[in-house]
């Protein structure tokens, strides 16, 4: 599924913000992300969801070379990737419904076969009445759960999470987590950054733990994909 | 509600707002060029074609008899290219001296030279110079007048006004290239967060690119509209106030329809190039993009 191979990365002439990294995702696998603010997590995912590329070693996402994959083919393997992001990132102009549908207009599905399934999707994360509203008029929490939303919509095969559950209360959070495992269940590989050590615990998951820009694996309650 | 052409809020672009605005100036401006262009080109065909298709052969009074007109006709006759030969009786050739000398001066024993008009088959081009030597063998002191001499000058600026015109019309297209340039960077900008995340979603190049160009069809379009409706003004009323001068060498300051039809490739013209331009550069700019 996603392979790093010794990759390192520095913006510019600057230092490395991440050295040595070394691991593997199997298909299905759920993992945490954590560290220290600063410890290259941000980074790390975006390395995953092709917005960087390594200054050395190699990444190798749903069994591409990423280092020698044409750039005309990397947008049909962002498509297999769904991303929330700390920011949530929605349009201002585009109502819940159309943030969310997004990703399957990019993705040339045809509009009387989107709007069904997204106005389903934002019931299901609590938001069946506030489809048409805009993100400015959304609490956090609301918007958080329209980015989420918006990341899944597409049925990812790897779906990456910075924060999702920061702007939440507690048992939102939980519902999420629960979104977050049933689509783990359906097949999608997981990793999800997060500072939360009660959710962590909690859903036992193996955790991935960034420090200084490098890498350590913890291995959680539930079944581990495999960590090198 | 999902039906919505852009993800992009062009609508909250403030430099986008003075693109119909340049569009428009620059149609009109293309337009009355062109028209001129077009006028210009007419004026010069009718003028070389006159010029192609017609001779004048002139012989001085004292060698103008009916025996030598009769010959010099006859040899005209067997000229390879001419179609017509038609001698012009003394009375019409006196007449075209009146307005230029006067017909007092022209019907007293004002010496006039016997005229022979000569028709050439379309497209030839017959040699003056070589036809008068050849007809002075028979008649001392013929001449032969093909006109190029002086409206070949004529012709010639007409030409180099024609070429200028075009010339003028390329410029104003390349100003509104760079106006659009200016404009899409402006837009890549604004937009770029958006672009980010459509990118990252999977977008391809071509359907960001798409968006931009679709905005700038429809601001070109405003544009090219309205400047050139403005243009078909200014030349109606151009055409309207010179509708009374009659002057035998003065263009025509009407247009065909032709002309019109040949009008209306500015402002598709303007819109075709808004929409490539924007693509272009937006293309250009997502290659930087990982």
């Amino acid at each position: 599924m996603l392979r790093f191979e010794n990759v390192g990365m520095r913006y510019g002439i600057g230092p490395e913000v991440l050295r040595d990294i070394s691991f593997t995702l199997a298909p299905g696998s759920f993992h945490f992300l954590t560290g220290s603010s600063g410890a290259g997590k941000t980074t790390l995912l975006k390395l995953m969801y092709l917005a960087l590329r390594p200054t050395r070693g190699l990444v190798h996402l749903f069994d591409n070379d990423i280092s020698v994959t044409p750039r005309s083919e990397l947008p049909a393997l962002r498509r297999r990737i769904g991303v929330v992001f700390q920011d949530f990132r929605l349009i201002d102009h585009l109502t819940a419904v159309e943030n969310v549908a997004l990703p399957l207009r990019v993705n040339g599905v045809r509009h009387g076969e989107i709007d069904t399934h997204v106005r389903e999707l934002l019931s299901w994360v609590g938001l069946g009445e506030r489809l048409d509203a805009r993100p400015s008029t959304l609490s956090g929490g609301q918007q958080q759960r329209v980015a989420i939303a918006r990341a899944v919509i597409n049925r990812p095969r790897l779906l990456l999470a910075d924060e999702p559950t920061g702007n939440v209360d507690d048992h939102i959070a939980v519902r999420l987590m629960h979104l977050f495992e049933e689509l783990n269940k359906a097949g999608t590989t997981i990793v999800i950054a997060t500072h939360n050590n009660v959710l962590i615990e909690e859903f036992g998951h193996p955790v991935l733990q960034l420090d200084d820009g490098e890498l350590t694996v913890r291995r959680g309650r539930q079944p581990a994909a495999e960590v090198v | 509600m999902l039906g919505r052409r852009t993800d992009l809020p062009f609508e909250r672009d403030q430099s986008t707002r003075f693109l119909p605005w340049i569009v428009a100036l620059m149609v009109f401006l293309g337009g009355l060029m062109f028209a001129a262009a077009l006028i210009v080109a007419d004026t010069v065909d009718s003028w070389d074609s006159t010029l192609t298709g017609r001779m004048t052969v002139q012989i001085p009074q004292a060698a103008a008899t009916e025996a030598s007109i009769a010959t010099l006709t006859g040899k005209l006759e067997v000229t390879p290219g001419v179609t017509g030969v038609r001698p012009v009786p003394e009375a019409e050739a006196r007449a075209l001296l009146i307005p230029w000398l006067g017909e007092a001066v022209v019907n007293t024993d004002l010496p006039v030279p016997a005229l022979i008009d000569v028709e050439l088959a379309a497209g030839v081009r017959t040699d003056a110079a070589s036809l008068a030597a050849s007809l002075s063998q028979l008649v001392p002191g013929v001449t032969v007048d093909n006109h190029r001499a002086w409206l070949g000058a004529l012709i010639n600026l007409g030409r180099t006004a024609e070429i200028l015109a075009f010339v003028i019309l390329a410029m104003i297209a390349a100003a509104a290239v760079l106006a659009v340039i200016f404009t899409t960077r402006s837009g890549l900008a604004v937009h770029a967060a958006i672009i980010e995340l459509l990118h990252q979603m999977g977008a391809q190049d071509r359907y960001i690119a798409s968006q931009f160009q679709f905005q700038a069809m429809m601001l070109a379009l405003r544009g090219g509209i309205a400047g050139a409706a403005a243009a078909a003004v200014v030349l109606i009323v151009f055409a309207w106030v010179g509708r009374g001068i009659d002057a035998a060498f003065l263009p025509p300051l009407t247009l065909s329809l032709g002309d019109w039809t040949a009008l209306l490739i500015v402002p598709a013209a303007a819109v075709a190039i808004a929409m490539l331009t924007a693509r272009l550069t937006v293309l250009r700019a997502l290659a930087r993009m990982p």
